[in-house]
């Protein structure tokens, strides 16, 4: 956003072209399409396993964004950082070692397929 | 009117009860959202079988005619607004790294209750884990 100039509340019509300019930037559209991809993503995982799962195990993405500021955009981490990152990786170790969905008692199971029927 | 870019002129903080409380609508419409969105992809089944069955289409249909789907996505639009309003008047360094964390916590609770998920002692490990290393990472 910041090589666009600022946008403006004054007036309306000026603000739908600077939002749809904005949208249409390559930067902000692949930023777009990568959160979409995200979400699909995220709606997958949670159709076959639990949300005590898939959220700890989607927090690794912090894990990437740290580690991908410290060697591609050469930012200081500092040792909290690291000790969050470190926390972060044994939290998500911990959670994919278990089963990844409840598993539904078997009469449960058969009163679900009856109503089914 | 100009947004973005030019800091705000820095006004007085809210008591800690108020921040408290934005921080908690932050919170609370996240875990309902989450919740429901995931209640909703449970009563469709695995999305890879249908789409296996009726196609990326058929996948896609059954996702936008679940309205539990939309509840959760709603839930979800209101926690980031309410997130924009905690930021227009709290610190970033505050607002991100307790939002990000508690929520972690309150989903284990919410799935444990809500959605019978069996959050037994592994999960409740990597949920704290999870959520200190977030908050060391956040801050």
């Amino acid at each position: 956003m910041k090589p666009l100039p600022a946008i403006s509340l004054a007036h309306p019509a000026e603000l739908v072209v600077s939002l749809v300019t904005a949208v249409f930037t390559p930067w902000i559209a692949a930023g777009i399409a990568l959160l979409i991809g995200f979400f699909a993503s995220y709606l997958t995982a949670l159709s076959w396993a639990d949300l005590t799962f898939v959220l700890p195990a989607t927090a690794f993405g912090n894990v990437i964004v740290a580690l991908l500021s410290r060697f591609w955009l050469h930012e200081p981490i500092s040792l909290a950082r690291w000790a969050g990152i470190l926390l972060i990786t044994v939290g998500v170790g911990f959670v994919a070692h278990g089963p990844s969905r409840t598993e539904i008692p078997a009469e449960l199971e058969t009163a679900r397929e009856v109503i089914a029927k | 009117m100009m947004l973005a870019l030019t800091a705000p002129t820095p006004g007085p903080l809210p008591s800690p009860l108020t921040a408290a409380s934005m921080i908690a609508a932050v919170v609370l419409c996240s875990t309902a959202g989450e919740v429901l969105t995931a209640a909703a992809m449970k009563s469709i089944g695995d999305l890879d079988d249908i789409r296996a069955h009726s196609g990326m289409k058929g996948a896609i249909r059954a996702v936008v005619t679940c309205p539990l789907f939309f509840a959760g996505v709603g839930c979800l639009a209101l926690a980031f607004f309410s997130l924009l309003f905690a930021l227009n008047h709290l610190n970033l360094s505050l607002v991100a790294p307790a939002s990000a964390s508690l929520t972690l916590v309150t989903n284990a609770v919410a799935g444990k209750i809500f959605l019978k998920e069996n959050v037994d002692r592994r999960r409740w490990t990597a949920a704290v884990l999870v959520c200190i290393g977030v908050y060391l990472l956040a801050h």
